[in-house]
């Protein structure tokens, strides 16, 4: 019994350190959370009072009811789905065969694709804005979709290759032997049994598209066409910041895109880290 | 359409070509999309880096190195240098720390870890602008959070407008990108921590090696080579990443906060000089591409970034 009574100083030493990160990662979610259900003039009190006085949906109501928010959802919605189905399209062809078929310049293929991740976005913003201009892709999201494809794909395709190469090869034999082509035997053979990998390829889709701002902005930044990002920005005014329209935004925007990681966070770190840590 | 080709198998000679040159067909329209995009518009900023350019109104004049030199000669664009350095490496630095400490704590048994695993990734799946505003309101120098800690607590008089200064504005922005980027190393470095084999842990403590020692002679060697590519790839993305001075600061107060996309950005869009803005970001892409050799060869002398490759 008096064995067991040393205070475990790790355990405590663990435990606290755990508690500080929780608090600093998601501090911020929680604060805005407790802001948004504020009543608007009770954000700008000194000091700050930490828990609503009154809990109110007002922001929530401002947000829908006088905002073009729930258009801005529909937009981001729009755009993720498409360069998801666009991506995979392009994405699990080209993994498929870098898994399976032999290349003279597969190491250089490979070494490319990674490559083309080093690009700094800054250069495809300025390079591409005079030919979007000219195609009219400017103001339209299906400009945003090609550009998004382009820079998720050359990872999706790393991605997909790798759960490609888990699928054994015994099974390319016996359905080639059954008269199977290729085409037919991705389509019935392996996408079934890669779907958990394709359910990580397409949610770092995603949260991408979900997420991304700079091309948004840049490209596509009118009331018709604002994704979320974009939307929550024009929020910030020069001089006034809509904090409830702010805070309220951001929980909505921000539950689909948790939710989501939540669930797949934990396939999707496999796929990402299996690239960088196997060698 | 393949399917017709080869059921058909009309002639020997299309069969022949198909069968050798087939497999390209798969890779083909991704490799189009990509080189179209992004190959494209690299070649074009890299051209017309050398022109008086504004897409605007048609016209263009080749300048030859003129845009370099203006550029490089203008002090504001110095200190944007300056400040793409203290940003790309200041924020990098403390996420491969914090990171690490987060990935041996993540690495310990305790009771919920798949959860909290779960949860601390979450700021690294924030959206840039949710992020740039949840931290604005935090730090906001009037009704912000923390000023009123710091004052409770009677660390400070008066709050501090944390953005809207040039000593606080540029480590403010660094504070969120931190924030966002801890889980990145953390993870990446979580799964190098779980390929340490166990045995070779059970010998070095038979040998009387403390969980310190233990660490730094025997774990931290053989996570190096993760976190050396971790490192590079993460240094390459912030330097471009632009987002949260965008949303919060935009180069300002007194370009405290102007890194170099972010001066190519302003300058295209807000004076339309797209021909120096596109000189502006080819000495980014080309610094960043020294950076990457330099570190490759670097570290592959050592042997340690073999894969990368």
């Amino acid at each position: 019994m008096t064995s067991n009574k040393r205070i475990p100083w790790s355990r405590i030493a663990l435990w606290t350190l755990l508690a500080v990160w929780l608090v600093f990662a998601l501090g911020p979610y929680v604060w805005m959370l407790l802001t948004s259900l504020k009543d608007r003039a009770e954000l700008f009190t000194m000091p700050v009072r930490y828990l609503p006085q009154k809990w109110t949906l007002e922001s929530y109501k401002a947000l829908l009811g006088q905002t073009d928010f729930l258009r801005f959802m529909r937009n981001s919605l729009v755009v993720a789905g498409s360069t998801m189905i666009t991506t995979l399209l392009l994405a699990i062809p080209a993994g498929f065969t870098l898994s399976r078929h032999e290349y003279r310049g597969k190491p250089v293929i490979l070494s490319l694709l990674i490559s083309s991740q080093f690009f700094p976005s800054i250069l495809l913003v300025l390079g591409l804005y005079p030919i979007m201009r000219e195609m009219g892709l400017l103001q339209n999201l299906l400009g945003l979709v090609i550009v998004y494809a382009a820079f998720v794909t050359p990872f999706t395709i790393w991605l997909i290759k790798g759960f490609f190469d888990g699928v054994p090869r015994e099974i390319d034999e016996a359905a080639k032997i059954d008269g199977c082509n290729e085409v037919r035997m991705i389509w019935h053979v392996h996408l079934p049994v890669i779907v958990p990998g394709l359910v990580a390829a397409a949610s770092y889709i995603v949260i991408y598209s979900w997420n991304e701002f700079l091309f948004a902005v840049t490209f596509a930044s009118s009331v018709r066409t604002n994704t979320v990002p974009v939307g929550l920005k024009t929020f910030i005014g020069d001089f006034v910041m809509r904090w409830d329209l702010l805070t309220a935004g951001g929980v909505m925007a921000a539950i689909p895109i948790l939710v989501f990681f939540m669930i797949i966070q934990r396939r999707l770190i496999s796929g990402l880290t299996s690239g960088a840590v196997k060698s | 359409m393949k399917e017709t080709l080869q059921s058909r198998g009309s002639t020997a000679v299309r069969t022949r070509f198909f069968k050798r040159y087939g497999k390209y067909l798969y890779l083909l329209p991704a490799a189009v999309w990509i080189v179209g995009v992004v190959g494209y518009s690299v070649t074009r900023v890299f051209f017309f880096s050398f022109f008086d350019y504004n897409p605007l109104r048609a016209d263009r004049t080749f300048v030859g190195l003129e845009n370099y030199v203006r550029i490089l000669q203008d002090p504001v664009f110095q200190k944007a240098m300056i400040n793409s350095a203290i940003w790309t490496f200041g924020c990098v630095f403390f996420q491969v720390v914090f990171g690490l400490i987060g990935a041996v704590l993540l690495n310990q048994r305790f009771r919920g870890r798949g959860g909290i695993r779960g949860l601390t990734l979450i700021p690294w799946a924030t959206p840039s602008v949710l992020a740039a505003m949840m931290w604005m309101w935090i730090l906001d120098g009037n009704y912000g959070l923390l000023n009123d800690v710091l004052k409770r607590t009677g660390i400070i008089e008066l709050p501090i407008p944390w953005f809207s200064q040039t000593t606080t504005a540029l480590p403010a922005l660094m504070l969120i990108d931190v924030w966002q980027g801890i889980p990145f190393f953390a993870v990446m470095l979580l799964a190098a921590l779980q390929q340490v084999p166990g045995d070779l842990l059970e010998a070095a403590k038979l040998d009387g090696a403390g969980p310190w020692k233990i660490f730094w002679s025997v774990v931290f060697p053989l996570i190096t080579p993760t976190l050396l590519i971790t490192t590079v790839l993460r240094i390459v993305w912030t330097a471009s990443y632009m987002d949260l001075m965008m949303v919060v600061t935009q180069g300002g107060p007194a370009y405290a906060t102007l890194t170099i996309p972010l001066s190519a950005y302003y300058t295209a869009y807000s004076e339309l000089a797209f021909g120096e803005a596109m000189a502006k970001a080819t000495v980014q892409a080309l610094l960043l591409l020294l950076f990457v050799l330099v570190y490759l060869r670097l570290f592959r002398r050592r042997g340690a970034v073999d894969d990368v490759q």
